[in-house]
C-alpha cells in the first residue's frame, strides 16, 4: 500500500460525485417521509429519529472510545428535564435544547472522572448506578414533578408554531443531520483517532503522547450531549416525561442499538435505532401482525399465557442482541458492507 | 435499636451475598460479569414454583429440582452461547449477557405474566424467633443459615477438592490449565453451572420476601452486583464482606437519613469507593500491559 501523507480524503465528507448524488437522493428522501406516511407513522419516525441522535452519540462512546454506559438513560432524562423546565419560562426552544445539551454534557463530564480509572464490570457498574440515581432523584423531586411527570409547553421555533408531528419531523431531522455530520466529521479528525487508539489500547496511546485523561473525558462528555439533546426532543415527541420513561431498561436499549447497528460507525449507528425502535415498538403489538401474529398467538395460548404476550418483545431483543454478536460482530453495518461490496465487485 | 438495624441488614447482606459470589465465580473464571445471573436465579425460581403448584411435589423436590435446572441453565449459558462468541472481548461478553438477561425476562414475562405469585416456603414469614435479644422471623434466620451454610460449601470446594483445585487453576492461568490437562472449557461451563445454582438458592429465598414475578431479581442482582464491585471482583472472601457492608450500610441509612433515598446509597458508595480503589476495598489490582 501507498504511504499515507495526508488524511484529506478520509476527512471529506462527501468523497466524489456518486457519493453527492445519493446524499441528496437520501436527503429527499427523508424530506418526503411526512407526505407518504399516515399521522402516527411520522410520530413513530420521530422517535426513530430522536434514537438515532442518542445512538450518534452514544456509539462515539462505546464503538469509537471503548467505554461502556449502561447509565445513558440518566442523561436523557437529564436532557428531557432541562429542555422542558427551561423552555417553560426563561428560555426560547433551541437556546433551552442547547444549554440542556451541556448540562447533560457537565454531568457526563463530571462521569468521565470516576470513569477514567475503571474499565470492564466497574465502569458498567459506575455508569448503571448513575442512571438509576438520576432517575430516582427525579422522581422524589416535587420541582421535576415526581412520579407525575410534566408536560412540556407549546412548542416554538425562531417564532413558527410547531403544532403537527410532520413539522417536528423536520425540526428533528435537521437537528439530527447537524449533528450527524459533526459526529462524523469528529471521528475522522484527531480527536477520533485518537478514541480509537484509546479503544484498541489505552497504554498504548498514552505512549504515543494522546491524553488520554482528556480525551475519555471528552468522549463521555460528547455522547453525554448528544443523549441530552436527544432527551430533549423526545420530551416534545412523546408529550409528556415521567421518571418511569427513562428506566435502566432503556439504556440497556440504546446500547443494544449500538451493537445491532455496528460499533463505531454512523451508518451503524442509524440502522441500529431505526432497526431497534421499531423492532420494540411492533414486538409489544405482536398479534397484529400478519402471518406471525396469529401464530404467536396461538402459542400463547397453549403454552404460555396470553396476558404475558407483550413481553415477547423482550425475547426478540435479547435473541437479537445475541445473534448478532455471535454471527454478525459488525452488525448491521457489516451486512451493509458486504451488499455494498457484491453489488461493486458483480459480477465477479 | 442500633442491633435490630443491623440484623437487617445482614439479611439483605446474604442475599447480595450470594448473588456477589455468584457473580464473581464466573468473572474470575472467564472475565464475563454475567448480567443475566439475576434472571438466571427468577427463571430457577419460577421453576421451583411450577413444580409446588402445577405439580404438587413436596418443597424440598422442587427446591433441589430448581436448583438442577438452574445448574443446567448455567451450562447452556456457557456451552451454547458464550463460548460460541468468535471475538470474544470484553464488551461483546457483557452485552452477550445483557442480550440473555433481556431474553429470559421476556420469556418468564410471556410465560407467567407479570402477575405476583406466592412461592409457599415450610419455614414461616410470620412467626419469629428470638435470639440474643434481637427479633427476626424464621424465614430471616433461615435466609442467613442457608447463605453462610453455601458459602461455607463453596469454599470448602474451592479448597479441598480436585474439582475446586481445577477451578482455580483455570482463573489464575488458563493455558497453564491446559497445558497440564486441566478440561478448561468443561471447568468454566461448571463453573457458571455452579454460580447458576448459587443465584438460584438466593432466588428462592428472595422469592418469599417480596414476591414471586418477573421484576423480582432486578434489585437484587444490581445490589449483589454492587456489592461484588465493592468488595473487589477477583476475591472471594471480599466480595462476600462488600455485600454485608452494603447491607448494612443500606439498612442504617435507611432509618437515620432517608428510607427515599435508600436504593441510591449503593450506588453513591461504589462511586465513591472506585474512585479512590478502582478495584474495590480487598481486590488485588493488576498491572497491565500492552
Amino acid at each position: 500500500m501507498d504511504k499515507r501523507t495526508s488524511y484529506f480524503e478520509d476527512i471529506t465528507l462527501l468523497k466524489d460525485r456518486y457519493v453527492k448524488g445519493w446524499s441528496l437522493f437520501g436527503l429527499l428522501l427523508f424530506g418526503l417521509v411526512p407526505f407518504v406516511l399516515a399521522e402516527y407513522q411520522v410520530f413513530i419516525a420521530n422517535l426513530v429519529l430522536v434514537n438515532v441522535i442518542i445512538v450518534l452519540g452514544l456509539n462515539v462512546l462505546v464503538g469509537n472510545t471503548g467505554q461502556i454506559s449502561l447509565g445513558h438513560g440518566g442523561f436523557v432524562a437529564i436532557g428531557a428535564y432541562m429542555t422542558v423546565i427551561l423552555d417553560e419560562g426563561w428560555l426560547p426552544f433551541l437556546p433551552s435544547l442547547i444549554l440542556a445539551g451541556f448540562v447533560a454534557a457537565i454531568f457526563g463530564f463530571i462521569l468521565g472522572i470516576p470513569a477514567l480509572r475503571l474499565e470492564g464490570p466497574y465502569l458498567a457498574v459506575a455508569t448503571l448506578g448513575f442512571g438509576l440515581a438520576v432517575t430516582i432523584i427525579i422522581g422524589r423531586m416535587p420541582f421535576f414533578g415526581g412520579h407525575m411527570g410534566i408536560i412540556p409547553p407549546k412548542l416554538e421555533v425562531l417564532g413558527m408554531e410547531v403544532r403537527t408531528n410532520a413539522h417536528l419531523y423536520y425540526l428533528t431531522l435537521c437537528i439530527a443531520l447537524v449533528l450527524g455530520v459533526f459526529a462524523r466529521l469528529l471521528i475522522k479528525s484527531r480527536i477520533g483517532r485518537a478514541f480509537s487508539a484509546i479503544r484498541d489500547s489505552d497504554i498504548a496511546a498514552s505512549s504515543l503522547g494522546v491524553n488520554v485523561v482528556g480525551y475519555k473525558t471528552m468522549s463521555f462528555a460528547f455522547s453525554a450531549f448528544y443523549a441530552g439533546i436527544g432527551g430533549g426532543i423526545w420530551a416534545y415527541v412523546l408529550g409528556f416525561i415521567s421518571p418511569g420513561n427513562f428506566t435502566p431498561v432503556i439504556s440497556i436499549l440504546l446500547l443494544s442499538m449500538v451493537v445491532v447497528g455496528g460499533l463505531g460507525t454512523i451508518t451503524g449507528s442509524v440502522l441500529g435505532a431505526t432497526v431497534i425502535t421499531l423492532l420494540n415498538l411492533q414486538g409489544e403489538k405482536i398479534q397484529e401482525v400478519p402471518l406471525i401474529g396469529p401464530f404467536f398467538e396461538w402459542v400463547s395460548a397453549h403454552y404460555m399465557s396470553i396476558s404475558g404476550l407483550p413481553n415477547i418483545n423482550f425475547v426478540f431483543m435479547g435473541l437479537t442482541v445475541i445473534l448478532i454478536i455471535l454471527f454478525e460482530p459488525l452488525g448491521l453495518f457489516g451486512i451493509w458492507l458486504r451488499i455494498k461490496i457484491y453489488f461493486k465487485t458483480w459480477p465477479f | 435499636m442500633i442491633g435490630q438495624l443491623i440484623m437487617t441488614g445482614i439479611v439483605a447482606g446474604s442475599i447480595y451475598a450470594l448473588v456477589a459470589l455468584a457473580m464473581s465465580l464466573t468473572y474470575k473464571s472467564s472475565e464475563v460479569a454475567n448480567f443475566a445471573q439475576g434472571e438466571m436465579a427468577m427463571f430457577s425460581t419460577y421453576v421451583a414454583f411450577v413444580m409446588l403448584a402445577t405439580y404438587q411435589l413436596p418443597f424440598w423436590a422442587a427446591f433441589i429440582g430448581s436448583l438442577l435446572f438452574a445448574f443446567l441453565l448455567g451450562l447452556f449459558l456457557h456451552f451454547a452461547i458464550i463460548r460460541r462468541a468468535k471475538d470474544p472481548n470484553v464488551l461483546n461478553l457483557l452485552i452477550i449477557t445483557l442480550g440473555f438477561q433481556v431474553f429470559l425476562y421476556g420469556l418468564a414475562g410471556w410465560k407467567w405474566g407479570s402477575e405476583q405469585r406466592v412461592l409457599k416456603t415450610p419455614v414461616s414469614q410470620t412467626e419469629t424467633v428470638e435470639f440474643a435479644g434481637l427479633i427476626m422471623s424464621q424465614l430471616n434466620l433461615a435466609t442467613i443459615l442457608v447463605a453462610i451454610l453455601l458459602m461455607a460449601s463453596v469454599y470448602i470446594l474451592l479448597r479441598f477438592t480436585k474439582l475446586g483445585l481445577a477451578i482455580k487453576a483455570t482463573q489464575q492461568n488458563e493455558t497453564a490449565a491446559k497445558i497440564n490437562g486441566i478440561p478448561t472449557n468443561r471447568i468454566v461451563a461448571i463453573t457458571f453451572g455452579i454460580s447458576s445454582v448459587i443465584g438460584a438458592v438466593a432466588g428462592v429465598l428472595m422469592a418469599p420476601i417480596t414476591t414471586l414475578d418477573p421484576n423480582m431479581m432486578i434489585e437484587p442482582m444490581l445490589k449483589g452486583f454492587a456489592a461484588a464491585v465493592l468488595g473487589g471482583f477477583n476475591s472471594l472472601a471480599g466480595v462476600v464482606a462488600g455485600a454485608f457492608i452494603l447491607g448494612i450500610v443500606e439498612s442504617l441509612f435507611g432509618f437515620y437519613v432517608s428510607t427515599e433515598f435508600k436504593s441510591i446509597v449503593a450506588f453513591l458508595i461504589i462511586v465513591i469507593v472506585l474512585y479512590f480503589k478502582p478495584s474495590g476495598l480487598f481486590g488485588t489490582h493488576y498491572t497491565r500491559k500492552v
